[in-house]
């Protein structure tokens, strides 16, 4: 199986309080804060290898990962790191953070799906910056491909994928034929989430993402890194989503401490009447 | 002049989902920007008793397509006749449940239109629309504009309150199904599997206890008999989720469900930014937690220092002895 997966660098949301409104109200002020690749994007990568691999010999390739972002020079950092955990290939798509929209990034993905003919695409259910949830719907409708969104769980069959959605009321299993767009939720990093068609039914993988031992980020220096551009793949290319203004989100004031439960059962009783 | 469309959702009992009354609201702060009405679209293998139930709330129309493909949700097939009709309207929302972030994306690539997901205000602006959506998990709202003749989006559910029904008897009317392209061929659902609970739906619920990582495997041990007592849905932190105490779909934050009950009890959860964003439009909220210095205290109506272990039985005890 050949994979395509799609990683955003974004700031690190583990230092989400740092995340600072330019006094202008206009931009987020992104100076001083670390990058990281987007978490959903890192899972989708875990959940790729694990769908070209055996379970047993992570080694042995059974197929390709081929890893795209779109971003500036930079961004190859996040796709070395991908090279480094075990992709094979990578693709970045030079445009800055600014000219990209996701109506554009699916545009752009779409033609490299043209070129490079995977058989699946799996990508993040949304990046943890703009929290837009829709490049992998729209680009599924753009190839005329079928999606299964926040998948928990992927099981490899012939020509197909089972999967397992997280939805509102529980989980929705999907059956895709190949080729399909796939987009991960938490989950999917599981130690039995996913299963290639060659990985023994009693594997367990290692909880979470895999990371790179120190002689594959050597290694991944010297795995091939194409760039192209952004107006090769989308010609013309202009954005439709503006961000017109910034804010942070309303403060909730502190409340009162209460010193046991029978006080506490009282506030809600006959102050807040919520009991 | 185009106007607002809303796709309405059926449950699985074919009535319609109460969540739908969001995009109504949505539909119609956002109605004078877009020529002054709305209409509705409901979709499914029975819709028209579904479109009854939305005749009362004020919609110039309200548009039903029937047809068994159509009996189970998905996005290849609902999205062609979605688009077909939307494209005479400005605007086309649904409310950002599982099934509208799904389907509404889709929607919007085929009518190549902007999507503004998951908002928590529409503001009109004399004839535009600007769409005022939570961002950086949870850190920052930020105001969008979208330069495409339509606009696709999804309304959070938390930050609209449900329409109320206008009286009146806005007109039914079939519209056909449009054929969809070879990606509906190739998808079948294969089952839902329903959360066995007797607890109301976590987006639902009039209460809703959480608990986080700290309760280890007592996870539900601990929470069931208190969420029996106030009749509440389970919630869990992303840590309690991440550590595999709770299934994901019990997961409150801004990467999980968004919830907006009566009353929140957060339990053994520290209060991440990514949590809060997911439940801070709650009426109260209460916390328990051993550490006094946790961040949800710093937005918790009631705080109650104390271990979990003993304060959870303690409350579940006292909620019973005064409400038996």
């Amino acid at each position: 199986m050949k994979v395509l997966v799609s990683l955003k660098r974004v700031s690190d949301p583990d230092n989400a309080n740092k995340i600072k409104i330019a006094a202008s109200g206009n931009a987020v002020d992104t100076a001083g804060l670390e990058w990281k690749t987007n978490p959903f994007d890192e899972y989708a990568l875990e959940a790729a290898l694990r769908l070209t691999e055996n379970g047993k010999a992570p080694k042995l390739r059974l197929g390709e990962v081929v890893v795209v972002t779109l971003g500036p020079k930079e961004c190859e950092q996040t796709l070395r790191a991908a090279l480094a955990t075990g992709a094979d290939r990578a693709i970045r798509v030079d445009a800055t953070d600014d000219a990209l929209d996701g109506r554009l990034v699916a545009l752009a993905l779409k033609n490299l799906v043209g070129t490079e003919k995977p058989d699946l695409v799996l990508l993040g259910k949304q990046a943890v910056d703009g929290d837009s949830n829709q490049v992998g719907q729209r680009l599924a409708e753009l190839l005329d491909w079928p999606q299964a969104t926040f998948a928990a769980t992927i099981r490899e069959e012939a020509g197909a994928l089972l999967v397992g959605r997280e939805v509102d009321g529980g989980v929705l299993t999907l059956r895709v034929k190949l080729p399909a767009v796939v987009t991960v939720d938490l989950r999917i990093v599981s130690p039995t989430s996913v299963y290639s068609a060659h990985t023994e039914a009693a594997h367990k993988y290692a909880e979470g993402v895999r990371f790179a031992p120190l002689p594959a980020i050597m290694a991944a220096k010297k795995k091939p890194l194409d760039t192209k551009t952004l107006a090769e793949l989308v010609p013309g290319a202009a954005l439709s989503t503006r961000a017109l203004k910034f804010e942070k989100p309303a403060a909730r004031s502190a409340g009162i401490k209460v010193k046991d439960v029978s006080e506490l059962v009282d506030k809600l009783m006959n102050v807040s009447k919520v009991l | 002049m185009p106007h607002a469309l809303v796709v309405a959702e059926i449950a699985e009992d074919g009535k319609v989902k109460k969540a739908t009354l969001a995009a109504v609201s949505f539909a119609k702060k956002a109605r004078p920007a877009v020529g002054g009405s709305f209409s509705i679209l409901v979709l499914g293998g029975s819709a028209r008793a579904a479109a009854a139930e939305l005749a009362g709330y004020g919609a110039a129309k309200v548009l039903v397509c029937e047809d068994p493909s159509l009996a189970k949700y998905t996005a290849e097939h609902y999205a062609p006749t979605v688009a077909e009709v939307g494209k005479t309207f400005s605007l086309v929302v649904a409310t950002a449940t599982s099934e509208g972030k799904d389907l509404m994306p889709r929607v919007a690539a085929r009518l190549d239109a902007a999507y503004a997901g998951d908002c928590a205000d529409v503001l009109v602006d004399g004839t535009s629309l600007r769409y005022k959506r939570p961002m950086y998990a949870g850190n920052a709202f930020g105001t969008v504009e979208l330069t495409t003749p339509i606009h696709v989006a999804t309304a959070r559910q938390s930050e609209f309150d449900p329409a109320a029904p206008s009286g009146g008897s806005s007109p039914i009317e079939a519209v056909p199904k449009v054929a969809p392209g070879a990606a509906a061929s190739r998808v079948e659902v294969v089952s839902l599997e329903a959360v066995k609970s007797e607890r109301p739906e976590l987006t639902e619920a009039r209460v809703v206890v959480s608990g986080g990582r700290a309760l280890k495997e007592q996870f539900f041990q601990v929470l069931e008999p208190l969420a029996q007592a106030l009749g509440a849905a389970i919630g869990a932190s992303r840590a309690a989720v991440d550590a595999g105490y709770a299934p994901g779909d019990y997961q409150v934050g801004q990467t999980g469900k968004i919830v907006a009950p009566e009353l929140y009890v957060a339990i053994g959860i520290s209060g991440a930014i990514q949590h809060i964003a997911g439940m801070k439009s709650s009426k109260v909220i209460v916390a328990i937690n051993k550490d006094a210095e946790a961040p949800i205290f710093q937005i918790a109506d009631y705080g109650l220092v104390a271990d979990l272990f003993q304060a959870v039985p303690a409350l579940t005890a006292e909620l019973k002895k005064r409400k038996p």
